[in-house]
């Protein structure tokens, strides 16, 4: 427990985020701005979902466990697609965003472009969603505490990190599509990822069975992964030749 | 002579200056005047060889560049400007939150209060406390508006060293007394021991390097240091003797009254932004976070043209406009001088980044919200989320000063943001959470 935990768990869950904040969003002040508005987007939707939860919560029987449970995932399954529709929003705002800034500008480019928007908007809500989900549990994890003492399983605190940086990385990549899809109105796009969204949060309502939530999420994080980079416009051809331009550094420098 | 122009001939349109108003509240010992209020100045750059004997408003000096261009390199610089103000209010948000969650002194209640807030809310009747609070807060706002009526009629009738006093003393006050409560607060939660005479030793040379840097000159860094560390100590000090109830509602309407008293006709916040502007000077800079350097301002004094980076030149404004108002005889002669190395600066400012203020006030009240969101329970989410409001606020402020390029306050939208998001992360958001993570449910 205590700080080995502390520290491992929050760079397993936040480390490739803060990696990829670090390296190509903090430069760039547009694109503070766009994450940020981002991560604020994300709350409002989570806002807005737990008002819907929390009067129903209040308007049903607290003593029945069941009910609560079965409005429990009613609330996760309400909270995906209310946050899919302020991503849908969100993309709204900044093409507006966009196209004022193409509009006064003498050249016909804007400063940043509709896929890097995509990308920082996709950081931002997996960031905070990331942030959300495990800095209360960072902060318990501190200790003092003996985890499952109930009888819940061990594994608490790092299954816990590994599926917020699977969310985080799945909020990023479906950023990337999902902006791709509106862009080039492939409503199917824009299906899929929606109802992988909800899959994975379905996945997520087998816990504390592990094994039947981490693996399935992970391999969808891999085929997002995939999917984002040749949506976005990557090919075998630039990682061929990503690959070959590292290792003419290496040459070079060794 | 003006010496302030050259301050004007370098103002450069294209660097969106985003300067936000805030209310001028009293300190603790009602002698530290906190929040400034500050011009916003999107001014246009003059023409370099017409700038230096005109008076008069800024909106006349149009210049040549046409609309669009113009507005495109306002946001264009206005992203950098957000983000330069980002920083530093998270820094101050960042201490004011690490200082609560370690040093419980911060969050213990005492029957100690202050003055400004004389009415005890009693946690038994929720009535009582309501009335209280409010009654506290119509105390606390009554003396912030005369204090800033009398700041405007001291402005107004030029009792500059007065002000100059008043602000002196209060800085004295922050960087030596709240310091050193502070240091032995940390000292005590940590169990460090320590010795009076390296204790005296560290204080001194803070707080005299601190006076130095704020109110005459020092490295930009150093001094933007100073003032984050100063509005955040003040911060504490509201958090931990404002009473509960009584700190949301005094927020609430601390965030009216900006709005009024800068957007109103006769608000004193908006005569104190005309007075300046008639008078061509900038408000007070002593008390403002300035983001930038300020090249030609070093050119103003005449006694030392190659003193490069000034960051805090009002003093130094006020003194030459102090000189200058006693010494008409030599006017003419001081304008020809001034004139040659306003010309040089305003060209050497044209690729210099005037950068954005901001008033302390602001950075202490955003930095109170924070704080009160941190002290209660032990949730992080409420903290989180309202940061993140309080930057969107900041961020839509500045973005709607970009466009009607007047004076606007910058309490009201964030606080209401961060308000909101308070109050809703507080009450529904964190149920909603604490389940989720209970059963490890992933949204």
């Amino acid at each position: 427990m205590t700080l080995a935990v502390f520290f491992g768990c929050a760079f397993i869950a936040f480390g490739p985020a803060f990696a990829l904040f670090v390296f190509t969003v903090a430069k760039d002040p547009l694109r503070v701005i766009i994450l940020i508005a981002g991560a604020f987007f994300w709350l409002l939707s989570l806002l807005l979902s737990s008002l819907v939860w929390f009067i129903a919560i209040k308007a049903s029987n607290s003593q029945d466990l069941t009910l609560q449970r079965g409005l429990l995932m009613f609330g996760v399954f309400f909270s995906v697609l209310l946050q899919e529709v302020f991503r849908f929003a969100y993309y709204r705002l900044l093409r507006k965003a966009t196209e004022g800034l193409a509009a006064i500008s003498d050249d016909d480019g804007s400063a940043i472009s509709v896929r890097q928007m995509a990308y920082v908007a996709g950081l931002g809500f997996g960031i905070m969603s990331g942030a959300f989900s495990m800095i209360n549990i960072l902060s318990d994890s501190l200790g003092p505490g003996t985890v499952g003492i109930f009888g819940d399983s061990q594994y608490y605190f790092i299954t816990a990190a590994l599926m917020t940086l699977a969310l985080t990385l799945l909020h990023t990549f479906w950023g990337v599509l999902f902006f791709e899809g509106c862009e080039k109105s492939c409503w199917w796009v824009i299906a899929a990822v929606v109802s992988l969204h909800l899959l994975v949060a379905g996945l997520s309502l087998l816990n504390p069975l592990y094994e039947g939530s981490l693996p399935p999420v992970y391999v969808i994080t891999l085929l997002m992964g995939v999917w984002a980079f040749f949506s976005s416009g990557g090919s075998l051809h630039s990682l061929n030749a990503l690959c070959t331009r590292f290792t003419k550094m290496f040459i070079r420098s060794s | 002579m003006n010496t302030s122009d050259s301050e004007e001939d370098s103002y450069n349109e294209r660097s969106a200056l985003v300067q936000c108003e805030s209310p001028t509240i009293p300190s603790y010992n009602q002698d530290h005047d906190m929040s400034l209020p500050q011009e916003t100045d999107t001014k246009r750059r003059r023409p370099v060889s017409s700038g230096l004997d005109e008076p008069g408003p800024v909106e006349r000096e149009r210049a040549s560049t046409p609309d669009g261009e113009e507005e495109e390199l306002t946001l264009k610089y206005g992203a950098k400007h957000v983000i330069m103000l980002f920083i530093p209010v998270t820094l101050c948000m960042v201490v004011v939150v690490a200082t609560i969650k370690s040093v419980s002194f911060y969050t213990e209640k005492t029957s100690q209060r202050l003055i400004y807030t004389p009415f005890e809310e009693d946690p038994n009747s929720v009535g009582q406390r309501l009335l209280n609070s409010i009654l506290n807060t119509m105390v606390m706002i009554s003396v912030i508006v005369v204090m800033t009526i009398i700041l405007v009629v001291l402005y107004k009738y030029r009792c500059y060293k007065f002000i100059h006093g008043w602000l002196i003393l209060s800085s004295l006050m922050l960087l030596f007394w709240f310091s050193f409560m502070y240091l032995g607060e940390v000292f005590k939660t940590y169990n460090v021991a320590m010795d009076y005479p390296t204790l005296v030793m560290i204080i001194w040379n803070f707080g005299v390097v601190g006076m130095i840097c704020i109110h005459w000159k020092g490295p930009l860094r150093l001094q933007q240091a100073y003032l984050i560390v100063i509005s955040a100590l003040m911060a504490l000090i509201f958090i931990k003797y404002l009473p509960e109830w009584s700190a949301w509602v005094i927020l609430g309407a601390i965030s009216i009254y900006d709005l009024i008293a800068v957007l109103c006709p006769k608000g004193p916040l908006r005569m104190l932004v005309e007075t300046a502007q008639e008078r061509n000077e900038p408000i007070f800079p002593a008390l403002i976070y300035s983001s930038a350097m300020v090249w030609m301002v070093g050119m103003a004094d005449s006694s030392n043209p190659d003193s490069g980076e000034l960051h805090f030149t009002t003093d130094e404004r006020q003194r030459n406009e102090g000189g200058a108002l006693a010494q008409e005889g030599v006017e003419s002669e001081d304008d020809a001088a001034q004139g040659g190395r306003r010309r040089y600066s305003a060209e050497e400012d044209l690729e210099e980044d005037r950068g954005v203020k901001l008033g302390l006030g602001d950075f202490i009240f955003y930095s109170v919200l924070v704080g009160k969101a941190a002290t209660t329970g032990g949730d992080w989410n409420t903290t989180l989320a309202c940061f993140v409001a309080i930057l969107i606020g900041l961020c839509l402020t500045l973005l709607l000063l970009a466009i009607f390029k007047k004076a606007l306050p910058a309490l009201p939208i964030s606080i209401t943001f961060g308000l909101v998001f308070y109050f809703s992360t507080d009450n529904l958001v964190r149920p909603f959470m604490d389940s989720l993570a209970a059963h490890q449910y992933y949204i």
